[in-house]
């Protein structure tokens, strides 16, 4: 299974870049489906649609996530602004995450 | 990275599936897994994970090698108990410091449907690869030659009733500057000159300078190193463990075949890494070079001077089959070397001490002097000899004296014996002339009167024949009295 959202933002203060993340996820495991959904609320809260996703499914594209350098599911990387950031485990954290991202300091 | 949440390796595992499939692996090694489920920081999510991967293997029929670290003292393993469980085969390793060096132990726990050993062993890793201080066998199955070889020279191979037994041990044990190396290579140096392979392992001094050194006693190496049949190696011992030199010398073994070997001194070995460990490691080292039917004469340093007490640290006397051991003895302001065989087992020797006397033409053994008890060397046994041989000398002296005195005594005697036999003779002779001279006058005076008395008729010539009256007897007694001047009281009496 496969899953690619990419919302463009369309709202919101242009000086913000655009932060683009790639969440690896394997299938429907209980982290990673709860990754999916903590992500997408973050998302909606703090960056409404300043952002852009890709969902890589593990089991489907294995050899990509290995020469990404991912070891465990789920796992966020943060490929731009810089620096780049990578977040492994379901979200559950959201200070965490919103430090990781940048997003709050 | 930052974690936030759990997770789980069912992504890390599809990731592999793939890779194996890529390229047909068999094997997979995991290394340093518990850096990764300590991120779970949860024991339960860690074994669940564990679970997986061992369903995983299974599933995609691979054997895998998982490397995990165990902080601290040995009894945390039991964080991993349940991969301890899990897996078919346990082995642990540890690295320790033992005074100031590193010391790595090997031990296998678990082996299922295996047979194993089980304890704890050295485990080494150098250029030659990873080296296991594999366990000593219980039996100990070394052959015994008959086959006698020099110690080194003459004297010393008569003490030891013939010399060495091929593929035995010899230990040499004495204090600094007994005269162990010098011994040692005497003994190296015989056996280059048979033609055998030789091996000379030196600690803390170079080979150079050994060289040099026995050069200056009459034994010269260098020929033999240079022809490849003596072999030279020279180890530091102040910060390598034992293990590591038993590795080092094991594989000099393996490379140079050596049938003689020497090893100088091997309580050296005991410097870095503490006793236990040199101790185990002295006991494997001589048990490798029998296994290898190697002829080793081994030197160590004992501290005290006291052969009775264990003589080395390292607790080799037991294993050595023979054992010289070299000592000073200090008298008379010098300090003199001894050798004495304490023992050799399998073959008569000498109980007697000698003392090693090192000229230019070698070492050698003079005969000592045991005087009340003591052993006299050096000066005082030149003295000793030279007091020996005065006393001989005025023994000679003494007896010849005595004998010509005695001799004169008796021809003194003899001479004495001669003048008093011609004295004998001579009063003899005396005696004999006058008591002839006697006879013949009183035969002669007798007859005169006789012839007197007949011519004057005084008595009748029946009487004078038979005794005659009383009467005339008595006036005729009477007569003969006066007439000789002699007065008896009777005649007195009478008149």
């Amino acid at each position: 299974m496969r899953r690619k959202a990419r919302k463009e933002g369309k709202t919101g203060p242009p000086a913000s870049a655009l932060t683009v993340m790639r969440l690896y996820i394997s299938d429907n495991a209980p982290n990673s489906v709860q990754a999916v959904a903590n992500l997408a609320a973050i998302c909606k809260e703090y960056l409404e649609e300043r952002f852009t996703l890709e969902v890589i499914d593990v089991l489907e594209e294995p050899l990509r996530a290995l020469a990404d350098g991912i070891i465990v599911t789920p796992s966020l990387t943060k490929v731009s602004p810089m620096p780049a950031a990578k977040i492994v485990g379901n979200l559950g954290e959201k200070s965490d995450v919103l430090i990781a991202l940048g997003i709050k300091a | 990275m930052v974690q936030s949440g759990n997770f789980d390796l069912t992504g890390m595992l599809a990731m592999l599936k793939a890779k194996k499939e890529e390229m047909g692996a068999r094997w997979i090694v995991f290394d340093g897994i518990d850096v990764l489920l300590t991120l779970l920081q949860d024991p339960i999510a860690e074994m669940r994970e564990i679970y997986r991967i061992r369903d995983w293997l299974a599933e995609n029929e691979m054997s895998a090698l998982i490397t995990a670290k165990v902080e601290g003292a040995s009894s945390e393993v039991l964080s991993y108990g349940f991969m301890q469980f899990m897996v078919d085969c346990v082995v642990g390793l540890e690295r320790r410091l033992e005074y100031g060096v590193a010391l790595h132990r090997i031990e296998i726990t678990k082996y299922r449907g295996s047979d194993f050993v089980a304890g704890e062993y050295p485990v080494n890793f150098g250029p030659s690869g990873m080296e296991v201080g594999a366990p000593e066998p219980t039996e100990i199955r070394h052959e015994a030659s008959s086959e006698r070889l020099s110690a080194g020279f003459e004297r010393l191979d008569t003490m030891l009733g013939g010399g060495l037994f091929r593929g035995s041990s010899t230990l040499i044990t004495g204090v600094p500057g007994t005269s162990k190396t010098t011994l040692a290579g005497k003994f190296a140096e015989a056996a280059c000159l048979r033609g055998e392979r030789t091996l000379f392992v030196s600690f803390d001094e170079g080979s150079d300078p050994i060289q040099r050194n026995l050069a200056s006693v009459g034994i010269h190496l260098k020929p033999h190193v240079k022809s490849g049949l003596l072999r030279m190696y020279s180890g530091r011992t102040e910060s390598i463990g034992a293990e590591d030199h038993l590795l080092k010398l094991k594989s000099l073994i393996r490379e140079h075949r050596p049938r003689c070997m020497v090893i100088d001194p091997l309580s050296a070995i005991a410097k870095a890494g503490g006793i236990d460990t040199a101790r185990a490691v002295a006991n494997r080292l001589i048990y490798l070079v029998k296994d290898e039917k190697v002829t080793v004469m081994i030197t160590a340093m004992n501290e005290g001077d006291d052969p009775q007490a264990e003589a080395t640290e390292l607790q080799i006397s037991t294993v050595a089959d023979t054992w010289i051991h070299l000592s000073y003895l200090v008298r008379s302001g010098e300090r003199n070397r001894a050798l004495t065989i304490i023992k050799s087992r399998g073959t008569w020797h000498s109980n007697q001490v000698r003392e090693l006397v090192l000229g230019k033409a070698g070492p050698a053994l003079a005969d000592v002097y045991t005087a009340g008890g003591e052993v006299l060397m050096g000066t005082l046994r030149w003295e000793k000899e030279d007091e020996e041989r005065t006393k001989t000398q005025q023994r000679i002296a003494a007896f010849d004296h005595k004998r010509s005195e005695l001799e004169a005594a008796e021809a003194e005697t003899r001479a004495r014996i001669k003048t008093l036999q011609q004295e004998l003779d001579r009063h003899a002779a005396a005696l004999a002339l006058y008591t002839g001279e006697n006879q013949a006058r009183i035969v002669s005076s007798s007859e005169r009167e006789q012839e007197l008395r007949r011519i004057r008729s005084a008595d009748p010539a029946t009487r004078a024949a038979n005794g005659g009256m009383r009467g005339g007897g008595k006036a005729s007694r009477r007569q003969r009295f006066q007439k000789s001047g002699e007065l008896i009281p009777g005649g007195h009496n009478e008149a």
